[in-house]
């Protein structure tokens, strides 16, 4: 029981540290392709900046959750 | 960093770290971490208008990833969700017209923040009161029963306003419908609407899914099981934020990039707070929540009476 409890927090360490360096590459490519632009965008055209808004933070859910999910399995998977 | 926006310099790692937080807190209470995520901006200097639209965009992203989970466990009535939408939204265009007119009177500020600190205070008092005397009543019934019986009660949920639920539940006023997946027989639609509508109106005003008047208005007002008033609650706010990030984002009250920088840290944390319920009792989830809207009521005390920012 401890075993597999030890096991299940060094996968979801490793998990962590593997999604922070991911997100922070995320980050700076994200930030600074898209900064500029949603910023015009905000400021010019406020509805195609709100579907964009919407759009973007929905597709960054479902393929932030489906990194996450792959990426704890294959850990897993690994450490049994 | 700074983000054009709003303008406003913000750590992405405090964003990231926050996000996190309200991750957990999502997929175990159900609810979008809003009383955390609207003062823990504010703190950075982001004016409310900023806060509450950013903290919408970000609740989307989160609600649709602890909602899938909850819908793998069994814990979403479609149903409720589907017809909750429909007064949310109405509540949630009423709370961004609202901000507008703060906006246009220059009062956004100091409103707002009073009515957070009202808020924030009576839930956490309320939910203390109710949790602690379901948990005392459950002893009580809990010595006279059977071992096995007892760990079967650890998702079988009680509740000390219970007859007030019933009186509500018993109220004829057309049309009735039923809630299998919830074990409801019979309940008034308008019942449903204005629980939603209320809870739609703090969401367009304080910004998040306002998950911490819904959550506990399902339980205490319609009766829904607390697992499946948490699952049914993020399924109904990923329906919700969206309108409301739609309607605030054309109002000019949506940083998306401080939202996206949130959401990463979000969804960790919500795979950690959905497996997290599954070890708790319906009561004891409601007792541990006690303490957040108080953490959000001191942070906005903090940014309120001294002007400062972190």
């Amino acid at each position: 029981m401890k075993k597999d409890t030890a096991k299940s927090l060094r996968a979801f360490a490793v998990e962590l540290v593997i999604y922070s360096v991911l997100v922070t590459v995320y980050f700076f490519l994200v930030l600074h392709l898209l900064g500029e632009w949603l910023y015009r965008l905000e400021t010019q055209h406020r509805y195609l900046y709100a579907a964009v808004a919407i759009l973007l933070v929905a597709g960054q859910a479902v393929v932030l959750d489906a990194v996450a999910t792959l990426l704890f399995r294959f850990l897993r998977r690994r450490w049994r | 960093m700074f983000f054009p926006i709003s303008n406003s310099h913000i750590n992405p790692i405090y964003l990231a770290v926050v996000g996190f937080i309200i991750g957990i807190l999502g997929g175990f209470f159900g609810v979008g971490g809003s009383f955390i995520a609207g003062p823990a901006l504010r703190l950075m200097g982001v004016d409310w208008n900023y806060a509450v639209g950013t903290d919408l965009a970000h609740i989307v992203g989160k609600s649709i990833v602890a909602a899938r989970q909850h819908r793998a466990l069994g814990n979403v009535d479609l149903k409720l969700g589907l017809i909750m939408a429909l007064g949310t939204i109405g509540g949630a265009e009423a709370g961004a017209q609202l901000i507008q007119a703060l906006k246009r009177t220059g009062n956004v500020n100091t409103v707002v923040s009073f009515v957070a600190i009202i808020v924030y205070l009576s839930i956490s008092v309320f939910m203390l009161w109710e949790s602690q005397k379901t948990l005392r009543l459950g002893k009580k019934a809990s010595a006279r029963k059977h071992p096995m019986a007892k760990a079967a009660d650890l998702k079988e949920d009680h509740s000390a306003f219970g007859p007030v639920t019933q009186m509500i539940q018993r109220m004829k006023i057309r049309p009735m419908i039923s809630l299998p997946t919830s074990g409801i027989r019979e309940i008034s639609l308008w019942t449903i609407l204005v629980v939603a509508f209320v809870g739609g109106l703090f969401s367009g005003f304080l910004g998040g899914g306002a998950g911490y008047i819904r959550m506990p208005s399902m339980v205490y007002v319609l009766g829904i099981p607390t697992h499946l008033a948490v699952g049914t609650d993020l399924f109904e706010v990923v329906i919700s934020a969206s309108y409301g990030t739609i309607t605030h984002a054309i109002k000019g009250n949506v940083d998306i990039l401080i939202a996206l920088v949130m959401h990463t840290g979000a969804v960790i944390g919500a795979q950690i707070g959905v497996v997290a319920t599954q070890y708790f009792a319906g009561p004891k989830i409601r007792l541990a929540f006690v303490p957040l809207p108080l953490i959000g009521a001191a942070i906005v005390i903090y940014t309120l009476f001294t002007g400062h920012k972190l």
